[in-house]
């Protein structure tokens, strides 16, 4: 019987019957961009819980920003960024990390049964030992969040957290953060609260403030509070991210129409063998030749 | 106002605060730096100014208060000096007060003095108009610090310095409440006690002080560097802020004259006037029943400071060859002194070095420094290790005073011991030594009180418990009860004598640990207050006040200046609420000065008791690419010590054209961290920040190397390009600043240059810290 909240609804590459009738809150992390001073203890927090193990050949690249970018054992990272937007020098500084999308691009992309599952309090996490290290899953995220391992050839990133989560704890990034800036609770407790702060900005300038919450992936269960909410690209956030057409293709109409196509060929092989019989192989062929 | 000081960056936890008063109470941040930092990222204004401008940029706030009336009036009536009549020769001119000798290069005092009345007490102008009163002083002397002036000064423009301006001084209005956050980026200059001196006459003229959501604070860098300031690690300071004698007190009764003030004002409570009381309790604690009435409580056994031993003055003595040997706890001077091409050649100079630390610091292989040869060294050098914070229990006190006892995480691994076992077992040593007789003078070694139970390793508690202090007799009151039987712990420094019934290791944390128990591991979470007193969780001194001065934080009356943020109030009979920093049953009426530690009874505008001035000035740092436009004779502070050695040269601006300061990170503890895994990939490498301009004028780009020279020596790093330091305009001339972060040197996990090799030894002539930030350089690109 699974954990509470960690029962799967949905798989990727499987058809999985619906749930059970118990309703599970959306467990959310809010990022309020407004109050993050980058100090990165969330990304020493994740290192830490998930015991990570740390690359020693990752070196400064420019500002305060020391880790380049993501990396299959680097699921949280602050990117830095000055901006000079008319209005005067903005500095700023942007946690990034999988935004467990309500609709996930990687899971629909996912060929591999049960290598990425959702959870019914909204998790999407990766199961490593059904994962077959084809990258569709890399294709398929709209946030450019999964990252292969060149160890093992397994798509990594954050989970969320879901053994603290499950525990009934928060992840350790939200523990870890000083100032408050990131939040954990459900979707709607986090929206309110969102609101509020989005409220609060307007009125001390931000007349763009925003909750983002990109209605392209059906919404994320890591949102953001984005002081220019209007270009959310300052802070590397994409502005209107959506599962790329060819993965929405694929597993939509291509899917239907590729099986269709399979299903045809597989009836036309048969009808082929009931009208023509089997063929018939000259003993004179050499197999072994051609290899 | 986060000023001097960089809260996001370096005291990101107790950023929180601040982040929580912005969401919550609406609070505007104004965040005054020579760099666009992590603290202004989340500011609502932001100024750039040079760095080591700090005083012109205050005086020009306090002339903005008082051309424009922003000054809480009553308050500054009632809680301040500003109606103290000076003396009439007093004057300021040309960058120098009365009283200044040009041949000793110091100042006569004697002109700083109020004009007094045939008790001692201070004649007042309750109207403030009177020519010789504080307040007239105060506006003319600060009448030059216009924003045209504060501009050409700092490089900040005019319109940046009236916002911030406009946005602080709002805080003047008695239902505002207004508070500054400083660190070391104040205290890094030659003249930084006057800048803080300068903050804390703007907060008085706002009425921000004793006021919960007021005050002048300093962010603390270390997790106790507070502790251990109370309890006097200074060579100047006893326990409590005692001071040590000096050479010109040989006896007690001298000593105790000198150190006890009388009251200014018929309404000063002048509370040190107990320092007799402290002193003795002290010196109860340290030679117990050898410290009697008959020897003058063993005074004799003190040092007497013949002259400045703080340890800038020691290293140039090392560097001279006048000292033998060195034990050093807690401390890399290598890396944390000025200089640290002159720190090396000093330490080299010894016969020996002990280091205790938990890693092999730079000071511990000094002889392995970039360019020395080892063979060349004969220093032996002993390095002890030494369990960390989480290796033992006892108390941290945090930069609002209150101490929080912790426990022992785990013992310290391997034959690493905690620092107290070490001390001990060295004192029990040199005890053994004196007891063969090889000492010239054995009873202050012999006699100290040692009554632990266990002798090579005390016990952290029984220090805690011998620092409250306990009775050595029955303590008596002034209605004849006894208070505290025999042996009894004791609860308040109200109840110590000064006739040797009472021992006590420091004053102000008597209380800390009594009869009921340990005070400081308490961890009570009521808070009727609502404004996150939390009177039950650990201790603060003195005697578990949040808010000092917190008198101050009411009308005349007694009535709250803010009724939404109360501290305390007069409910008729008596002060309630947060503990009152004042006679409990005292009323209104009788008017007892707010400020009940000083002679003034009130908070000094003015005050004497520093060596360069009773008013700030703006003087430039010792290296300064401008001559001072207020007083070009006079530019920097005349009473500054600058050492003066082969390896101490200072620079001019035609050669070392760039203003340079230094700093610290999130992701590093001092010199520290950088032997951690985790933080070395977090900042693994010694950068430079450059002007995005200047980098382009000198073809620098981002990941360059490149070089900062100075008058002492020179670094290496990478420059990182930024936009965050902008190009000024000052004095008439565009001038440029560079930032270094400190926390690389030759030891440690990752490796860099030691910031400090291009770091003047010139230091406040008051609190004898150097001058880190504000000094020039040449740049390079190599």
């Amino acid at each position: 019987m699974a954990i509470k909240g960690l029962e799967i609804r949905d798989i990727s590459a499987t058809r999985y019957a619906a749930l059970g009738i118990s309703k599970v809150p959306r467990m959310t992390k809010l990022i309020d961009l407004s109050t993050c001073i980058g100090c990165k203890a969330c990304e020493v927090a994740c290192m830490e819980w998930n015991d990570l193990p740390v690359d020693e050949t990752y070196r400064a690249t420019g500002g305060y920003q020391t880790i380049p970018d993501l990396a299959h054992n680097f699921w949280n990272l602050i990117k830095f960024n000055e901006v000079d937007n008319g209005n005067g020098l903005l500095w700023t500084m942007a946690k990034h990390q999988c935004m467990h999308c309500e609709n996930p691009g990687c899971l629909r992309a996912c060929p591999a049964p049960g290598a990425i599952v959702q959870y019914t309090n909204g998790i999407v996490d990766f199961v490593q030992e059904n994962c077959i290290g084809c990258q569709f899953c890399v294709t398929g995220c709209p946030f450019n969040v999964p990252r292969i391992s060149p160890k093992n050839q397994k798509v990594y990133k954050c989970t969320l957290c879901s053994d603290r989560v499950a525990a009934g704890l928060e992840p350790a990034c939200i523990k870890a953060c000083p100032t408050g800036c990131l939040q954990f609770g459900t979707k709607e407790q986090l929206l309110e609260y969102g609101r509020h702060r989005v409220r609060e900005l307007r009125s001390r300038g931000f007349k763009d403030a925003a909750i983002y919450d990109p209605p392209g992936v059906m919404g994320t269960h890591v949102i953001y509070v984005v002081p220019y909410g209007n270009h959310p690209e300052v802070y590397g956030l994409p502005a209107d991210p959506r599962i790329p057409a060819l993965v929405s293709l694929w597993k939509g109409p291509l899917k239907t129409i590729g099986s269709t196509i399979m299903l045809g060929g597989v009836t036309a092989a048969l009808l082929h063998y009931l009208t023509y019989g089997p063929m018939e192989v000259k003993p004179d062929t050499d197999v072994k030749k051609q290899r | 106002m986060a000023m001097g000081g960089n809260p996001a960056e370096n005291h990101p936890c107790g950023f929180k605060w601040v982040i929580e008063a912005k969401k919550k109470r609406g609070a505007k941040l104004v965040c005054i730096d020579p760099r666009f930092n992590r603290t202004a990222a989340v500011a609502d204004h932001f100024v750039q100014i040079r760095a080591g401008t700090d005083i012109a940029f205050l005086g020009g706030l306090i002339n903005y208060i008082l051309s424009n009336g922003l000054y809480h009036e009553e308050y500054v009536r009632l809680f301040t000096n500003a109606t103290f009549l000076v003396k009439s020769d007093f004057s300021f001119g040309n960058g120098l007060f009365s009283g200044y000798n040009p041949a000793s290069g110091t100042y006569d005092k004697s002109t700083w003095q109020y004009q007094q009345d045939g008790s001692g007490h201070a004649l007042q102008d309750p109207s403030l108009r009177d020519t010789d009163c504080v307040f007239q002083h105060l506006k003319k002397h600060f009448s030059r610090y216009t924003s045209a002036v504060v501009s050409e000064i700092t490089g900040a423009s005019v319109e940046d310095f009236e916002r911030a301006a406009g946005i602080i001084c709002s805080t003047g209005r008695p239902e505002k409440a207004g508070t500054i956050m400083y660190a070391l980026g104040w205290t890094h200059h030659s003249f930084a006690v006057q800048i803080i001196r300068a903050a804390a006459i703007l907060q008085l003229l706002l009425g921000n002080i004793g006021r919960p959501g007021g005050g002048v604070n300093a962010l603390r860098g270390h997790s106790n560097i507070q502790g251990g300031t109370d309890h006097g690690v200074a060579f100047d300071k006893l326990p409590g802020y005692l001071k040590s004698p000096t050479a010109d007190q040989q006896d007690l009764k001298h000593y105790l004259m000198e150190n006890t003030p009388k009251p200014l004002s018929p309404t000063s409570m002048n509370y040190w006037s107990n320092y007799p009381a402290f002193f003795i309790s002290l010196m109860k604690t340290m030679y117990g029943n050898h410290a009697t009435l008959e020897n003058d409580f063993a005074y004799h056994y003190l040092p007497k400071a013949d002259r400045n031993y703080s340890w800038v003055y020691l290293f140039d003595d090392m560097y001279q060859g006048k000292l033998e040997g060195m034990l050093t706890f807690g401390m890399n001077p290598v890396a944390n002194g000025p200089n640290s091409n002159k720190m090396i050649s000093a330490l080299s100079k010894l016969k020996w070095l002990v280091v205790a630390d938990c890693f092999e610091t730079e000071t511990a292989q000094f002889w392995r420094a970039p360019g020395i040869d080892p063979g060349e060294v004969d220093t032996e050098v002993f390095l002890l290790p030494a369990g960390i914070f989480a290796e033992k229990d006892g108390s941290f006190t945090n930069s609002a005073r209150w101490a929080q006892w912790k426990w022992k995480a785990l013992d310290p691994p391997g034959d690493a011991k905690a620092d107290q076992e070490m001390l001990a077992r060295i004192f029990l040593k040199v005890r053994e030594l004196y007891q063969e007789g090889a000492g010239a003078f054995p009873e202050p070694i012999l006699h100290l009180s040692w009554p632990y139970s266990r002798p090579q390793d005390p016990p952290l508690e029984e220090i805690a418990k011998e620092i409250n202090g306990h009775a050595v007799a029955d303590v008596i009151d002034g209605k004849g009860e006894v208070v505290a039987k025999v042996g009894e712990q004791l609860s308040t420094f109200a109840h110590l004598k000064d006739d040797g019934s009472t021992s006590c290791g420091n004053w102000l944390y008597c209380g800390s640990f009594t009869e009921k128990g340990n005070m400081m591991a308490r961890r009570g979470r009521s808070d009727p207050s609502g404004l996150g007193m939390y009177h039950e969780w650990a201790w603060n001194w003195p005697l578990n006040r949040r808010i000092l001065y917190n008198r101050a934080s009411c009308d005349a009356d007694g009535r709250p200046w803010d009724p939404t943020r109360v501290s305390i109030m007069w409910d008729g009979t008596r002060w309630v609420g947060d503990t009152p920093d004042y006679k409990a049953d005292s009323p209104p009426g009788a008017g007892l000065g707010a400020f009940i530690m000083l002679p003034e009874g009130v908070g000094k505008i003015f005050a004497a008791d520093f060596v360069e001035g009773p008013l700030p000035e703006h003087y430039e740092p010792v290296e300064s690419p401008i001559k001072n436009p207020l007083h070009p004779e006079v530019s920097s502070n005349p009473l500054v010590k600058r050492f003066v050695s082969d390896k101490d040269g200072y620079a001019n601006p035609e050669d070392f054209p760039i203003v340079c300061t230094t700093y610290r990170l999130t992701e590093h503890f001092h010199f520290w961290t950088k032997h951690i895994t985790v933080n070395s990939l977090l900042q693994p490498e010694f950068f430079v920040e450059i002007p995005y301009e200047l980098a382009k004028q000198k073809g620098i780009k981002d990941q360059d190397l490149v070089r900062v020279t100075s008058a002492r020596g020179s670094v290496e790093g990478k420059a990182l390009v930024t936009k965050r330091i902008k190009p000024m305009r000052v004095g008439g001339r565009e001038v440029w600043q560079i930032g270094i972060p400190i926390h690389w040197g030759f030891a440690g996990r990752v490796k860099g240059p030691l910031a400090n090799l291009l770091t003047p030894t010139a230091v406040d002539p008051n609190s004898f810290t150097p001058e880190y930030k504000g000094f020039l350089v040449r740049l390079e690109k190599v």
